[in-house]
């Protein structure tokens, strides 16, 4: 297929296809778009809206906005990082993020976002929400005190692995990861080997018993920020 | 009136140059004797209750951040544990050698710290010498070659650390069953380049804490002194082994209280008390009850406790140590610090064999086995015997969690330390800083770490307060 739309982010002219989003558009182009929800091979949810750019002066979120002929998209602008700045603020204080024993330490999307921009702590009160474990799977597990609701797993489970085993359930600030299964995680048909057990950005949705198996230093951002690997691509 | 609000109280709070926040209260009678001194843990204990849901692999990461001096201990007492846990029965060699080398790096750096940063001003300078020069700024200005040996060995510790457990403070090295790296022959290089130094400034502390005791024997043998009960890990072969043993537990004339008791069934052997004065509990032997089963950790109890050091020249300190007692346990107080010294050095002799050790190259890392409900980690951290004691549920979670650290076996030890002091210094209605100092140079002996042993965070700065036998404040005087 050819690259038959032109359109700009931040003043440089990206080639894009037809029907491409502008997130896709611009990881091709080798532009980083910060982004949690959003994950290659899955079906867009645009909920964590750290991806918002600018579209003719109007935020839009890049991981479900179409690219058009001649749009001028803003990305790394003040203005958005600010934005950005903020979303992730909120995501660190909305739930009980402790990522000093946390096994994605280093692996973490949420902590290497808070990293590259240089959130050294949370402006925002923390809030301590009461959240749970449900352990009762023998291979996985659910910690609700680190998920950000990106709805990843959710998205996996029904889209890749065809078995809707997570769901969201309430509203606000009662919205919570949930299982598909009368009563605990340990009732669905959930497996370790499942596509959603490995798309997890934080801590939340994990394998048992491998707790810091790889050493400080050889996780995957120990070395390298996060949206790196974009930034060093070539233009394909 | 109760009898003791006719008493006279003498506050010391908070108690400096240990790690954590206490103070000290005197309690005087009529006649301006003392009737009892106590040191109080007024930290609030936490731990054990918020590990609670946890699962298991975290604990290891987790729990070392009770503490940032020695989390080494705890990362590796807690491993210990879920080892048990997994079924881990026997490491691998290269596994159980990189822990050792973990472990010797910590006893190396915090035995480091503790002599030439917390200890020497007071060795150096006397225990009533001028407190502006009487701390480790004065020392680097009066004898700037030690000062900086000090930082030296401490900086040589830490690297270790930092080569096997992934950072300096608070790594992730080991997990249950095993290690998650080994060490290159480029990171062993590194340290083998300065060994010899370390080993020659080893032999220089252990010199001047050795000398220094000597020295002073006369003076130092009554300071807050007392005979008790020792205890602490020993090899099978009866070995000082700091990192992995058996319990064996001594009386003060040497005749062993229990042997070789595995200590996965410590609770058949050690109690604890709570009193209400304190957050820290008071363990004690079983078998001799509260009153009389108390005891001592930490390098003097190591000393007193093992039939031989398995390095030679620790090995030979150790000869020369047990000589000025008639080969009984030692019972002084202050030579803790000469103890201390030959554990310097013995833990360099042993980083010094493991460097040349080709296992520590090893691959193979991690072992399991069957998987346990409950499971128990001894070591020997700097201070003491630390023991970390867990039960998991059926979800790998931790449902209960008990940690006794080697402060808190050192509690009933340090008050009668503190009132063995305050009984031979006290004079009066007035606090003297000579007194302060006393005080904290009885506690200092026992390298106390009080943040850990109650599991919170803190500092510890000194206020010490006199009460006249109504109950009125006559004095007070505080240093930070």
């Amino acid at each position: 297929m050819s690259d038959n739309i032109t359109f700009t982010i931040d003043g440089v002219e990206v080639k894009a296809r037809h029907g491409e989003t502008i997130i896709e558009a611009a990881d091709r182009a080798g532009i980083y778009i910060p982004r949690l929800c959003y994950m290659k091979d899955l079906i867009p949810h645009g909920s964590c809206r750290v991806c918002t750019v600018m579209v003719n002066g109007r935020p839009q979120a890049a991981c479900t906005q179409p690219v058009v002929q001649g749009i001028v998209v803003e990305n790394n602008t003040p203005a958005m990082q600010k934005h950005r700045r903020n979303l992730i603020d909120m995501l660190f204080v909305e739930g009980n993020h402790f990522c000093m024993f946390c096994e994605k330490s280093g692996n973490c999307e949420l902590q290497a976002m808070a990293y590259r921009f240089g959130i050294p702590a949370p402006k925002y009160p923390y809030m301590f929400p009461d959240k749970d474990i449900d352990a009762s799977h023998p291979d996985i597990f659910i910690d609700r005190n680190r998920c950000i609701l990106c709805g990843r797993c959710v998205s996996a489970s029904r889209d890749v692995d065809g078995k809707t085993a997570f769901e969201f359930a309430g509203r606000g600030p009662h919205k919570k990861i949930a299982v598909n299964a009368e009563a605990n995680l340990g009732d669905t048909n959930a497996e370790a080997s499942d596509k959603a057990m490995s798309v997890c950005p934080v801590g939340a949705l994990m394998k048992k018993r491998i707790g810091f198996a790889v050493p400080i230093g050889s996780r995957k951002y120990d070395t390298k920020p996060i949206g790196s690997e974009i930034e060093s691509s070539t233009r394909k | 009136m109760s009898t003791e609000k006719k008493l006279k109280r003498i506050i010391i709070e908070p108690v400096t140059r240990v790690e954590g926040h206490g103070k000290v209260s005197i309690l005087l009678d009529e006649k301006n004797k003392v009737r009892q001194a106590r040191l109080h843990i007024v930290e609030f204990r936490g731990f054990e209750r918020f590990i609670q849901g946890r699962p298991y692999w975290e604990v290891p990461v987790l729990v070392q951040r009770l503490c940032g001096i020695c989390p080494v201990s705890h990362h590796l007492a807690a491993a210990k544990a879920m080892d048990v846990i997994v079924g881990a029965d026997k490491l691998t060699p290269a596994a159980e050698k990189i822990r050792r080398l973990m472990h010797y790096g910590q006893m190396f750096q915090s035995h480091a710290l503790h002599f030439f940063h917390l200890c020497s001003p007071d060795l150096l300078f006397g225990f009533e010498s001028d407190p502006a020069i009487r701390n480790v700024i004065g020392v680097a200005a009066k004898f700037p070659a030690l000062a900086v040996q000090g930082v030296m060995m401490r900086k040589y510790g830490q690297e270790i650390i930092k080569a096997t457990a992934g950072k300096k403070i608070h790594g992730t090295g080991a997990i249950p069953g095993g290690v998650n790296k080994n060490l290159s022959t480029a990171e062993r290089d590194v340290f083998l380049k300065d060994i010899e130094k370390m080993m020659d400034w080893a032999r220089g502390a252990l010199k001047i804490a050795k000398d220094y005791t000597v020295e002073h024997l006369q003076t130092l043998a009554p300071f807050g002194s007392f005979d008790s009960n020792h205890l602490s890990l020993v090899r099978k072969d009866g070995a000082m082994d700091l990192y992995h043993g058996n319990l064996r537990a001594i009386d003060a004339q040497g005749d062993k209280i229990f042997d070789q008791v595995d200590y996965q069934k410590y609770l058949d052997y050690i109690a604890e008390e709570v009193r209400s004065w304190s957050y820290m509990k008071f363990p004690f032997i079983k078998q001799l009850g509260p009153e009389n089963g108390w005891y001592r950790v930490g390098p003097l109890a190591r000393l007193n406790t093992c039939d031989f050091i398995d390095t030679p020249e620790a090995e030979k300190a150790r000869k020369e140590f047990t000589a000025v007692t008639n080969n009984k346990p030692n019972n002084i107080t202050m030579a803790y610090h000469w103890a201390r010294m030959i554990e310097l050095l013995h833990s360099i002799e042993k980083i010094k064999d493991l460097l040349n050790d080709k296992d520590l190259q090893g691959k193979d890392l991690v072992v399991k086995g069957k998987r346990r409900e409950e499971g128990v980690g001894l070591i020997e951290a700097p201070r003491g015997t630390l023991f970390h004691h867990y039960r998991v549920n059926k979800n790998d979670q931790i449902e209960m969690a008990n940690l006794i650290v080697s402060t808190t076996h050192n509690n009933e030890p340090m008050n009668r330390a503190v009132q063995k002091v305050a009984e031979d210094k006290l004079s009066g209605q007035k606090i003297t800083e000579g007194l302060l100092n006393n005080v904290e140079v009885a506690i200092r002996a026992y390298d106390p770490c009080l943040s850990c042993a109650t599991h919170a965070m803190g500092k510890m700065p000194l206020t010490i307060e006199l009460y006249d036998h109504n109950g009125n404040l006559l004095d007070r005087k505080t240093k930070s």
